[in-house]
């Protein structure tokens, strides 16, 4: 019996303490600023793989996401005899929620489990210490890089995926169901607002990038250096970071349209 | 792939990420770059404002020609104080001119229809409708219908 209480103590105490080395170790990430000459095209090559590569994922899926939206809103709103309110629906759906959303949830499957195992793998094969001993701190060698690409990448993809989307929603809803171009467009942008909509959605899509950049960073920085600690801190990258992104955008949602 | 190629494709990304949050503020949230244009204010007092928004329509003849900027309560009369941007192209409705709150299809949004009067002033800067038609409310005119009013 004391010994399960004497567990779960452990347990809180080992998550607080991955709380707090997460928040050093981002602070140490972040505060060492490198030299531009040295940082910036080490940021370019990292926004290459984690933003660039990215990117057909994004389209493809944000083009089948709103062809999705065009289709299942048509069959909804036509009972009502307002298909016209298509545009709206498609845009708002896709700029308020699962653009964010969505975006986020592949950019921790496709570039913030890759973050994870390469640095991961970097740490097991000591690459991480030896830079150490050649005076080279990694955090900022290797862990800013990567963090700064992955905060613009993922904003700059949640706007993409949402452009392609509702691109892709028209596909459907004009080309092929029969709605009036001009009623998609005209019902759309007398219900989307810029500032409400749009910049609410990008802020939601930059807390989304903050948070899988650093859960994906740290897990590979702190895993077990072996081949199944990599696998395991990959798989933590995941999920942690699908939950992350769930939880924040219920609360993000409840402060920016729920009206509190 | 050499440095440059790698910066001309972050570039490129850049760039498309940005062009990507331009068209989403003109083309699908309808903001336009040029100023809004000179509007003028009017106002109008309905019994009942129903479900008039911010920003909704208001039409003569079925052509906008203006937006709601604000929905009050008018503390003197009770009733809801509208204040509408007219285009300031549209400068001479008569004065005696009714606003009329319609609805767009038989479930669609509100809007504020004006129907022309015959006088020859015009309405200026500041100047309220003379006359106004508040909300059908189906409720209410049931209602009516069943106690026999």
């Amino acid at each position: 019996m004391i010994n399960q209480i004497a567990r779960l103590g452990r347990s809180g105490l080992d998550i607080v303490e991955a709380l707090g080395r997460s928040g050093a170790f981002l602070w140490r990430s972040l505060a060492g600023v490198p030299h531009p000459r040295v940082g910036f095209p080490l940021l370019v090559r990292q926004m290459y793989s984690i933003g660039v590569l990215s990117l057909v994922i994004i389209i493809v899926s944000g083009m089948f996401i709103g062809m999705v939206l065009g289709l299942q809103g048509y069959t909804i709103l036509s009972d009502y005899g307002s298909e016209q309110a298509i545009g709206q629906m498609v845009a708002l759906t896709l700029v308020r929620e699962l653009g964010p959303v969505v975006t986020a949830l592949l950019f921790a499957g496709r570039a913030g489990s890759a973050l994870t195992a390469e640095i991961g793998l970097m740490k097991a094969t000591e690459q991480l210490s030896s830079m150490e001993m050649m005076g080279v701190d990694p955090l900022r060698r290797v862990v800013a890089p990567r963090f700064w690409a992955g905060f613009i990448s993922v904003p700059l993809l949640a706007v993409i995926f949402s452009v392609v989307g509702i691109w892709g929603g028209m596909l459907v809803a004009v080309d092929w169901l029969g709605v009036f171009e001009g009623a998609y467009w005209s019902n759309m942008q007398a219900s989307v607002d810029f500032s409400e909509d749009v910049i609410n959605g990008a802020v939601k899509s930059i807390v989304f990038g903050f948070v899988c950049t650093w859960i994906a960073v740290f897990q590979g920085y702190d895993c077990v250096p072996t081949s199944s600690g990599i696998s395991s801190a990959t798989t933590k990258t995941v999920v942690y970071s699908s939950l992350a992104v769930l939880g924040l955008d219920f609360v993000l949602t409840a402060v920016m349209f729920g009206g509190f | 792939m050499t440095q440059r190629k790698t910066e001309v494709f972050v570039g490129l990304f850049m760039i498309a990420g940005f062009v990507a949050l331009l068209l989403l503020a003109l083309q699908v949230s309808g903001l336009s770059l040029k100023p809004a244009g000179d509007t003028y204010t009017v106002y109008a007092d309905f019994n009942d404002a129903g479900g008039l928004t911010e920003r909704g329509r208001v039409s003569m003849a079925g052509v906008s020609v203006g937006r709601i900027r604000d929905i009050s309560l008018n503390p003197k009369t009770f009733q809801a104080r509208v204040a509408i941007e007219m285009d300031a192209s549209v400068n001479n409705i008569p004065d005696d001119s009714t606003a009329v709150i319609r609805t767009s299809g038989l479930l669609g949004a509100q809007y504020i229809d004006i129907s022309v009067g015959g006088s020859l002033e015009s309405l200026k800067d500041g100047d309220e409708f003379y006359e106004t038609q508040s909300a059908m409310n189906l409720e209410r005119m049931i209602s009516n219908f069943a106690s026999g009013r």
